[in-house]
């Protein structure tokens, strides 16, 4: 079974990141973008077979090591 | 007085920092990062600059869940001693015995530089050989160190005076220009810029020796 993780920094955190990546859209000519905000996206592949019990699984690593969740958030895909 | 300095693959300023409380007197152990436990007796534990596990997921991240610092945990928690620079820093608000996380700097570039900071407490064993308002120079040498906390953590920060250390001329971005803060109990002190880089004439100022001066000081009559 895989897990799909997206981690993103929680709004009101400031994303130089993003903010790097929109001014160098910006030169490239891509008029119009307002925001980037860039984040993570983690694939787990997992021996557990029951989505419930994976999706239980995955959210504690997320709450114990993939997100940060002072700044961060996180959303858990199973499939 | 016994430090212990803790080692993990990347760190590079163990040695720097190993030297500094030497210099001040201390016994120094180094420590393992897949050792389970300090050494017996151990006052105060040094956690060093570097690149722990190369930053991967986030800095200090992957460390914070390494076998020895749970150990680290337990002696904070029993009222042990901890100082984390710069990677100790991000390292110490990974394991949550600091609040805040530090963020990649605002400029996005590794600054690497001298800066100066202004004391702002001289009531820990870590800055009680500085004054209140006295300003050092130490150098930082960092991509993440943009401290950032929400409001309510930053109120109690500021109303314990929590934060040790702030910079006179930001150069990463940082919340009320934190560069350093203590625990509430004033035992654990988590600072980006290096003291232990500052620490003998021969490195271009001394103004980091009082830290691990008063550290040897205060815990050998502890």
């Amino acid at each position: 079974m895989k897990a799909r993780v997206h981690v993103m920094l929680k709004n009101g955190v400031l994303d130089p990141q993003g903010e790097a990546v929109r001014h160098a859209l910006g030169s490239l000519g891509f008029d119009g973008v307002e925001g980037v905000r860039q984040g993570k996206v983690i694939e787990l592949d997992l021996a557990e077979t029951d989505a419930d019990k994976a999706r239980a699984n995955v959210t504690e690593m997320c709450e114990k090591l993939l997100a940060n969740t002072v700044i961060e958030s996180y959303s858990v895909e199973i499939a | 007085m016994h430090a212990a300095v803790i080692v993990f693959p990347g760190s590079n300023c163990d040695r720097d920092l190993a030297v500094a409380f030497e210099r001040a007197g201390a016994r120094v152990s180094m420590v393992w990062h897949k050792d389970t436990a300090l050494p017996e007796g151990v006052d105060i534990v040094g956690v060093p600059g570097g690149f722990s596990f190369g930053d991967y997921l986030r800095c200090g991240a992957i460390a914070a869940n390494s076998p020895i610092c749970r150990s680290v945990v337990g002696h904070a928690e029993k009222g042990g001693y901890v100082l984390g620079v710069c990677n100790g820093f991000q390292i110490l608000t990974e394991t949550g015995l600091l609040p805040g996380v530090l963020l990649r700097n605002a400029n996005l570039k590794y600054i690497c530089k001298p800066i100066e900071l202004r004391v702002e407490t001289a009531d820990s064993p870590f800055t009680a050989g500085y004054d209140a308002g006295q300003s050092i120079t130490v150098p930082i040498a960092h991509h993440d160190g943009n401290y950032f906390a929400d409001a309510e953590t930053l109120k109690r920060l500021h109303g314990d005076a929590r934060v040790a250390f702030t910079y006179v001329d930001n150069p990463n971005g940082s919340v009320d220009d934190i560069a350093g803060i203590l625990s509430g109990n004033r035992r654990v002190l988590g600072m980006m810029p290096h003291p232990e880089r500052m620490a003998e004439t021969l490195h271009g100022g001394s103004d980091g020796a009082p830290m691990f001066d008063s550290l040897v000081d205060q815990l050998a009559n502890a």
